[in-house]
This record gives structure tokens, sequence and C-alpha cells, in this order.
């Protein structure tokens, strides 16, 4: 039989040199498993006299503690290396595309609308709609636009062939059309925005036979035309994330509001110095607005002694097309892919 | 509208800049577009006088002028224009002159020979000045010229046009005049308009002029002039003055009622005297009559049109166009003027009736002063007889007071101003403002009576009067403000599904958003709906945008297409908007939610396999749309659609009503638009998505869940639903959840047949399911899926 010194050195010399944790299992069974070669010295102890009896034991169990964790910490480091070895295998290129369905994204008019509903929202402004093949009573008559005035050619309309209705029906040239809609429906205090499709009979460069319109509207008791320009001037700051842009109002007119009003904007390109888009004015055209005519309000039924309110529409693509620098509206009914992947 | 900043000048001088009285009409909403020199820059152009001329011996068309230059010199110059004769003086360039050229680069003029013959400086057309596109032979100077004298100085070309967009309620800003007056306004300063004194008459004849048609032509005012000088010529600066506005030089009788129209905006027309028989009336047309116009346009009337008539005929389309019949000619020596008034809204839509849009009818549709004819008439005289002489008779002015339009009493209330305009503007303002706007002002204890002038017929109302207020005080001067307002929720239900909710699966499964026209081409429309009653447009841009579209696909195919022709081939576009359609109770209007697809499943990539993309994938992105729609249950139904493949279609139900399709483009229209490859579509009604069910917590069961396969083999035909069907009719409340986990036909199968694998998920909620009841409920199902479908286990 083997000394337990021998045996002690032949069994840490195994140890180190076990190459995997499978045969450093081989071995703790071989030295200290039920019939390992340590387990059998302990076994024998009872041969021995038994006054040496208790000093053998001891070594014997000493020899068996350093054993074990011999294997213990070469079982570790064992572990180290095979997680390592498996980390190596495993390693990706990471800078590799990752697996997944690109993601669509939303029209620029949508955005735009999105937006303006975002910002007139927090104003407490509700959403409203309206047809858009409308009679000549919503878009042009409550208005206060009668039939052959010269306002109506302003505004060139599309109308439907007749199918013998009495009344001509027509594409909505304007969101306008939802201000009656919505008085007719509702008194005051009224605070909406109506956005959505209009046509007009126009189709060049700068024209699209439809585009969007994004209308607002706020009767109560105590609307000036002070607030609609504080109004705007906040929607403005807000829409084009600029507290330093500057607005203003031109006279001009429209017949269903009085007083009317053009509303420029400092351009956004040249922040006023004059530059090609405001051909060098320093300002850019966004929209008109003004104060409800009185005779739109007599034909919805709201008294206009009680009430007084301001109503605007913004040219969506224009504001579209100003705050993402496109400066080609027929892109923008295209729908060429690679135009609509640049907004999201 | 054009008017020329001298021309302005005569009639009204601040002492501002153009720049800055263009800048206050357009603050005040005459709105400045554009504003042109009158004539291009150049130097050195000075008045000559050819005082010989001699065919040049080498060139026909060449002639060798001598030409006086006024300070002491004859300059030899060859010269082609046809006009060039002795006596002719015309604009002289000198050498070293520099004249403008179209493309920007001046010529310079340098001593030079013509076919060998020495020039020493050039003689000029208007259009070599920069005055004209282009015109014939040399502009021709009057006798009286100063010799010698710079062009520019003589002909007052440092002026400049501007043109102004007059909106439709200011017709009275169609003139000079007209636009003195705002300026004038706006800067308190005073007119300075030309005298126009009433004409001595030198004979007493007259026309009868009667009104029967007074409701429209309440006012007609006329005179003869006898013996004008037929070869008197339009006065150089009269035609300076018309063509920088853009009317052409005709003769002296039209010049000049041209004149007066730009001058004092009203129209007026003359007539050979010698043409007319016997006295004149404004009366309506009688139906199918005929009236030959200037143009030699022939037009045939209907009974609401208003002519003027001589006791024969109609002689002119009131307010619109004279006739041919009567015109002035190079040889009239006598002429009737005629200065009515007609009502704007009795003429408004005659002009476009007839496709006739003038000068005249421009203005009268959009209103000219009542008091206007009387003073017209008085200036028309006066220049014709400066420039034809002539014997002048006495004005015939025929009122129908009662059919005049009243001037309005406006009353305007102080305290409505402030209450309109959220500012307080001091009565002393509120009364000089309306009284340089021509009001006369009368105060009253709550304010002002105030009566506008003639011309201001969109002065009706107490707003009006504000925003002319509000004009001429400034809009800048209103102060924007931002009072509190009443807070107002505008937060969605959460039972409602908001637009974006829809969306957002669409666009997480790369749908772009496309925005297309409401109005498509027919034949697209007539392969996806055939037998749609098409709604068209009377006046559409093109045949191609003439149809409302009954579907979103229409627009989306044309989409596709557009896309695939750009080399993309893998697109997944959708769009949410109307269609329409027509009904008993008329147009209706639609919102959809629609989508198309082509193309492979993924993008290019390395890390999958990719395929194209078939029904499924179209079918998926349905159904996780639909699942944001959670308040109803929706069902895919197998019917075929006229525009989709007959085996890959699928009409999408509710239990209440049919909400869309989905499907494969049928192979035939595929063709037939030229795609080359699979195109997938949907399309459903934006209002049946539109609610969500609220959630309501159901405690999780903490006992075990156990799981069942079944292999079935069943016919090809038995559709999943009627898998479904079998399991729910007999599914107790512990089968949680079941799904097919694999469809499989092929090898081991029979020909009709295919194997299809069921998962069933097992669970009851407060206890163990016992073995034996799952055996149970387990060979229940499937006794049911045998008995209705016929399926067997494999």
């Amino acid at each position: 039989m083997q000394s337990l010194l021998e045996l002690m050195g032949t069994a840490h010399e195994q140890i180190s040199s076990a190459s995997n944790l499978a045969s450093l299992d081989q071995i703790r069974v071989q030295y200290l498993g039920k019939t390992g070669l340590i387990t059998e010295q302990l076994k024998q102890l009872g041969q021995l006299p038994a006054e040496e009896r208790k000093a053998a034991g001891q070594e014997i169990n000493l020899a068996k503690q350093s054993l074990a964790n011999a294997i213990d910490l070469r079982r570790e480091s064992l572990q180290v290396e095979a997680l390592n070895l498996r980390l190596a295998a495993e390693s990706v290129d990471v800078t590799l595309p990752g697996r997944r369905m690109d993601a669509g994204g939303l029209h620029p008019v949508t955005l735009t609308i999105q937006r303006m509903q975002a910002i007139f929202a927090q104003l407490g402004f509700a959403l409203a709609e309206g047809p858009q093949v409308e009679d000549d009573f919503h878009n042009f008559t409550a208005l206060n636009v009668p039939a052959n005035h010269p306002a109506r050619a302003m505004q060139d309309t599309f109308y439907l062939e007749n199918f013998g209705t009495e009344e001509p029906l027509l594409l909505r040239t304007h969101t306008s059309s939802v201000q009656i809609r919505y008085m007719e429906a509702h008194q005051p205090p009224i605070r909406i925005i109506a956005p959505g499709r209009v046509y007009r009979c126009d189709s060049d460069m700068t024209h699209s036979p439809m585009f969007h319109q994004v209308e607002g509207l706020m009767v109560d008791k105590d609307i000036t035309f002070a607030d609609l320009k504080g109004i705007l001037n906040e929607f403005f700051r807000a829409f084009f994330e600029d507290d330093a842009i500057k607005m203003r109002f031109r006279a001009s007119f429209f017949p269903f509001t009085e007083p009317s009003a053009e509303t420029d904007i400092t351009c956004v390109h040249c922040h006023g110095a004059g530059c090609r888009v405001c051909k060098n004015t320093g300002w850019l055209e966004v929209m008109g607005c003004g104060m409800v005519h009185p005779n739109v309000l007599k034909h919805v039924g709201i008294d206009s002694e009680a009430y007084t309110g301001f109503a605007f529409g913004m040219g969506v693509e224009r504001l579209a097309m100003l705050r993402y620098q496109i400066n080609d509206l027929r892109v923008l009914f295209e729908n060429d892919v690679r135009f609509l992947r640049q907004f999201h | 509208m054009k008017i020329s900043e001298q021309w302005l000048r005569e009639w009204v001088n601040p002492a501002l800049s153009l720049d800055e009285i263009n800048h206050k009409l357009t603050m005040a909403g005459c709105e400045v577009e554009g504003v042109e020199p009158v004539a291009t820059a150049f130097s050195d152009v000075i008045v000559g006088q050819i005082v010989e001329i001699a065919k040049h011996p080498d060139a026909d068309k060449l002639n060798v002028c001598k030409v006086d230059n006024g300070r002491g010199e004859i300059l030899q110059i060859v010269c082609g224009a046809p006009n060039a004769r002795a006596g002719l003086k015309a604009p002289l360039a000198l050498m070293g002159a520099e004249l403008p050229m179209p493309d920007g680069k001046p010529l310079k003029i340098k001593k030079g020979k013509l076919r060998g013959i020495e020039s020493c400086g050039m003689l000029c057309s208007a259009a070599e000045l920069g005055m004209a596109e282009k015109s014939e032979g040399l502009l021709e100077l009057p006798e009286d010229a100063p010799l010698g004298t710079s062009v520019q100085d003589y002909l007052k070309l440092a002026d400049k046009v501007v043109e102004l967009n007059v909106t439709a309620n200011r017709g009275d800003w169609l003139s000079i005049a007209g636009v003195a007056r705002e300026v004038g306004v706006l800067t308190s300063t005073s007119l300075t308009p030309p005298t126009i004194p009433e004409q001595a008459t030198q004979h007493a004849d007259t026309l009868n002029i009667s009104l029967p048609a007074a409701d429209s032509c309440p006012r007609y005012a006329g005179r003869i002039i006898r013996n004008i000088n037929p070869n008197a010529k339009t006065p150089l600066w009269m035609k300076e003055k018309l063509r920088r506005l853009g009317s052409r030089s005709l003769s002296p009788v039209v010049d000049v009622t041209n004149y007066v129209l730009l001058e004092l905006g009203q129209p007026m027309h003359a007539f050979d005297l010698d043409k007319l028989q016997g006295g004149i009336q404004a009366r309506y047309a009688t139906e199918g009559e005929q009236l030959v116009l200037l143009d030699d346009q022939t037009v045939t009337l209907t009974r609401d049109t208003l002519v003027i008539a001589d006791d024969e005929k109609a002689v002119a389309l009131a307010g619109i166009k004279g006739g041919m019949s009567t015109a002035v000619s190079s040889t009239t020596q006598h002429i009737f003027l005629e200065s009515a008034h007609f009502r704007a809204e009795k003429l408004r839509g005659q002009a476009r009736r007839y496709a006739l849009q003038t000068d005249a009818s421009y203005r009268f549709e959009r209103g000219v002063a009542a008091d206007l004819p009387r003073l017209a008439l008085e200036r028309a005289t006066q220049l014709i007889f400066e420039i034809c002489g002539g014997s002048v008779g006495p004005v015939v002015d025929v009122c129908a007071d009662e059919h005049l339009l009243e001037r309005p009493m406006v009353s305007l209330r102080r305290e409505r101003i402030a209450r309109i305009l959220g500012v307080v503007i001091e009565d002393t303002t509120v009364v000089d403002i309306l009284q340089r706007l021509g009001c006369e002002v009368t105060a009253n204890a709550t304010g002002w009576a105030v009566k506008p002038p003639h011309s201001r017929f969109d002065i009706t109302i107490e707003e009006d009067l504000v925003e002319e207020l509000a004009r001429v005080y400034g809009y800048d001067n209103i102060p924007a403000a931002l009072k509190a307002m009443q807070p107002k929720l505008t937060v969605k239900l959460e039972t409602e599904t908001s637009l974006s909710e829809l969306r957002a699966p669409l666009l997480a499964n790369g749908y772009q958003e496309a925005v297309t026209y409401s109005f498509v081409d027919p034949t697209i429309e007539g392969l996806l709906s055939p037998g749609h009653e098409s709604i068209v447009l009377a006046n559409p841009i093109s045949a191609e945008l003439s149809h409302l579209r009954s579907t979103v696909w229409s627009g989306l195919l044309r989409a596709l297409e557009y896309n695939l022709n750009r080399q993309q081939t893998r697109v997944r576009l959708f769009e949410v908007g109307p269609v329409f359609s027509k009904t008993e109770a008329g147009i209706q209007q639609q919102d959809k939610i629609a989508g198309i697809m082509t193309g492979s499943v993924f993008p290019e990539q390395w890390g999958q396999a990719n395929r194209a993309v078939d029904f499924y994938d179209i079918k998926g992105d349905v159904e996780a749309m639909l699942a944001q729609a959670s308040a109803q249950k929706f069902y895919f139904v197998p019917v075929a659609h006229p525009a989709l493949h007959p085996g890959q279609s699928a009409q999408i139900a509710t239990n209440q009503a049919v909400v869309g399709w989905v499907g494969a483009l049928h192979p035939a229209l595929e063709a037939k638009l030229g795609l080359g490859q699979d195109v997938f579509l949907f399309e459903l009604d934006l209002k049946a998505l539109q609610g969500r069910r609220l959630p309501v917590y159901q405690a999780v069961s903490k006992f075990p869940m156990i799981r069942r396969d079944l292999a079935l083999v069943m016919d090809r035909s038995v559709l999943a639903i009627a898998l479904d069907q079998a399991i729910t009719q007999v599914a107790p409340p512990s089968l949680i959840h079941w799904e097919i986990f694999d469809v499989y036909t092929g090898k081991g199968i029979a020909e009709q047949q295919k194997s299809v694998a069921i998962s069933l998920i097992l669970q009851e909620p407060s206890r163990t399911l016992e073995d034996t009841e799952i055996t149970r409920i387990v060979g229940e199902l499937v006794a049911s899926l045998q008995d209705k479908t016929g399926a067997t286990l494999r």
C-alpha cells in the first residue's frame, strides 16, 4: 500500500493536471469516493494500534481535507476556463443589424395635423368634422358668400354632376363649412378645430386640387380680435418651437369674417432677414383669420349681440412644407416611399 | 390692378418713399404684389430729330439719317426702322449710351460702320428702351419734344408700376383715385385731384334716354360731342400712362374712356352717333336677341341680360362690352358718350356667363359709386375736347332714385369697438378715421351714426366700421392678448379607439402612410368596383381625376405602381380617407382605413430567411389592427370580391355588418395594371373600428395548466372557423385556450385531406384537473370535431 504521503503527491499531481470537470470528478471518486483510496485508508485505521489511531486519523483527515480543497479550487478554475471557452465560442458581430421589421411612418401632412391638434388641445380646442361633399349653403351661403359674388371666384370650386338634387353639390373648398355644421348643432361656448381635406379646381407647381386645412373656431361671450392674435401667437411659437418668432396681422377680406386678417410670421428660414423663401420680405403668409361675421352667426342662430368669436383656417401643406423644408408641393401626393420614409 | 407711382403722386403725395407707401397699403389690406420700373435703366438717350434721310447705297432696308442732337451737331446714323422719316423726333442713343437688353447686359453704343457707312449713335424703338416687349419702328416723339433733352426726363421714366392685389370687397380701389383716397387716409394727406370743371356746351343736341330696367340700371348719363377731329392722335403722355397700367392705345376717344376708367374707376363707352338709331334705352334683352360685339363675336342673349339699345336693337352688353355696329371708327366725327351706373348684384355672373370678363365688368361687379357717372362724363369730355376738339352738347343724366342703392346709416357703438377688437380707441381717433374715410359721422348717446361714402358698398353693418377703424388704426397696434380660459378637457374615452391606436400596429408592421386624391381615374374605379354608380365631377382637372373614389384601393394601387416603377419593390402603404357612394339619402361619405402590401416579408437582411408576402401576412396585420377595436368580434368570411383573387379573399364582418375586405389582388387585375408581382389589400370602415373593451380584471388560476395536442385528419375544404365552432360548442370553461399549431398536406396524407394539429390548454380556477376529467373533455371535443367536420384522430 502506498504511503499517505506518496498518495497525496500523486493525487495533487493528478488534480492539477485534470483538464476538464469530468476527469476531475473521476479523480475525486478515485480518492474520496466510497471506495476511494483515502476512504480505504480511513477504513484501515481500525487495524492500527489504539494509541496510533488518533494521530493517523487526524493525518488522513487533514489529507482528505487538503485533497477536497484542491479539487474545489481546480473545479472553480476549470469552470472559469469552460465558461471562457463558451463565451469565446458564442461571441457575435454586434455591429450586424438586428433582426426586425422596419417601422413605417406617418405622412408629413398627418404629422403636421397631429402637432396642430396637440397644441390646440392644450388650449382646450376639441375636434370637429364635417362632410367633404357639401351643399352650397354650408360651403358658401351660410358663410356669407351669396351666389355670383366675386368672392366665389377666389376659390375655384369642383361641382358634382347633377343627379337630381335641388341644390348643386360640390367638394368643400375650405374647412370653414365645418364651422357652420358645428354651430348648427352646438351653442357657445365653442372651441373647436376641424382638420380635413379640401378641394379646389386648380393644379400647378404650387396648387394641388386636393389639400388639407385646419379650421379653428372659438365663440363665447367676450372673444376679441386681440384674443385671436394671442392664441395664434402661442400656436406659432409652439408649432415652430421658436419663442422668437414674430407674427403680424394684415388687413384682408374673407366674406365670413369681419374684421379679417392675413397672418404673416417671420420667415422660418432666414428669421426675417430676407431670402428666396420669403421673396425677400422677411415674412411668410401662413393663414387667414378674423372675427366671425355676424351674418354667419345669424345663419346658425347664434345671437351676435351676446356672442363674438374668431375663426381661422390654416393650410396644412403650407405649414408642413415650412416645418420640414419641403420645397415642392407635388411630392406630398406622389407617395414615393423614399420620401415618406424621411419622416420617421 | 396696376397703378403708377407718378400718377398716384399727382393725386396724393405724402412725404414718404414708395416702399413706405406700399407697406402701409399692404398692411391695410391693399396688398402690394410687385413693383416694376416702367422702363429698364438706360443712359445718354436724348430727343433727336431726323433732318435728312437717304437710302443706304448697299442695303435695301437701311436708311442713312442725318440727326440733329439739339446740341449743335448733326449726326450720321444708319437706321433700319420703317417709320424713319425726315422731321421725325425719336429717342437718340448717343455714343457711349448704354441700352437695356433682354439678357440683362446693357448694349453699349459705339461708333461703327453698317454696310460700309459710318453710324454715330442709334435711333431707338420703345422695346430698345425697355418700355415694351417688342415694337415696330422708332418710338415717335411729339413735335414739341424739346431737342437734346434726356428722354428719361422727357418721358418721366423714373416711375414705378405697383401691382396691387385688390380683394373682392374693395371695388373702390380699382382706380388711381381709389388708391389715392386710401393712401390719403392712411397717411393723413389731402388729395390733389385734377380740376374737372363742367364743360361748356356748344350745341343743344341730346339723345332721349330711358331706363325701362331701372332695377339694374338706375342711372344713365350721356352727351353728344360733335365734329371731333378724326385724325387727332392720342398724346404721348396719355399713351404712356395707359401703357404703364397695361392698357393699349387704340384711338383718342377709346383711349380717353380707358383713361377715365383707370383714373376714376368709372367704365364708360363711346358710340358712333351716326350709327345709333333714335334714343338710348337700358333694357333687358329679348330671349334669343343677338348682338355682335366689338371683337366681332356674336352673343345670343337671354331675358335677364341687360343691354344698352337704340330704338332698333341692342348696341352694347351693358357694363361688359360695346357692340360692333355702333363702334367708334377712324372716321367717326360725332360721338355719344355713355357713363352709367349698374347695380353690382344684378350684373354679377353675367360676364362669366358669356365668358367675357372685361375691365368694365370687373369693376361693375364689385360696385362703382353711383355718384361717379356725371364726374366721369365731364372728365372724359374735358380730355376728348383737349385732344380732338369738337362741339360739346349738354349732359342728359337720367336717374331712377328709387332704384339706387341707398347709402346705409350704420350705427357704431363705442362699447362694441372694444368688445370686438379688444382695444379701446379714443373717440377723437374714431371720428378722425371715419371722416378721413369719407364717412358722414354724427355723434349720439352710445357712439355714432355713420354714413359711408358712395364708393364703399362693403360698409353696411357695425362690424364693417369696426374693421375700418382697426385697419386704419393699424392691426399692428392691436395687442395680442392671452386671457385665462375656462379649462376644457379634450381627453378621449378609454373605450374609444383613436386613429393613432389603429395606425400604431400598421406603423410597427412597416406601413408608410400615403395621401392620395379623393378623385380618381374612372378606368381603375371600374376595375375595382364594377357596377358602382359613379359620382362624377362636373369640372374635373382631367379625366384621370374625374370620379369620386368608391375605394381607397384606386389611389393606393396608383401609388404602388409609382413606387414599383422606381425600383421600390417592397412596398407597404396605408391611407386613411374618405370614399363616396350614392344612396337614397344622397351622397354618402365613409372614412376608410386601407392598406396595400407587396414584395418580401422582411426588408432585405442577413439574419432570416426571406420570402414574398402572402395572404396570412396581410391578414395578420389586419388582425393586429382589429385587436385595437376589442369591443367587437370580427370574422373573416370567404366571400369573393371582384377586385380580389377568388380563393384569397375574405369579407371582414362583425355580428352586425360587413366592415371590410382583405385579400390578394385578382391576378387578372394585376396583369391589367402591369404590376408584375403579387399584391395584397385590405380596407375597413373606420367607424366600425372605434370601440375598445374596458379591461376587467380576472384572477389568474394558481393551479397547473394541462396541454393536450390533437392531430386530426380531415377534408381539405374544412375551414378553421368550422373547427372553432365545433370546439366552442362543447368546450367546458376549463378549456381556456386552443390553437392550431400545424397544418400539413402531402406525404402520408391522402390527396384531398389535410392534417391539422391543435393544442388544447385546460385549467381550472380553483383546483387541479383530474386525468379522468381531462380524458373525458378531450374525448368530447374530438367527438364534436368528428361530428361537425368529419375530422378524425390521426
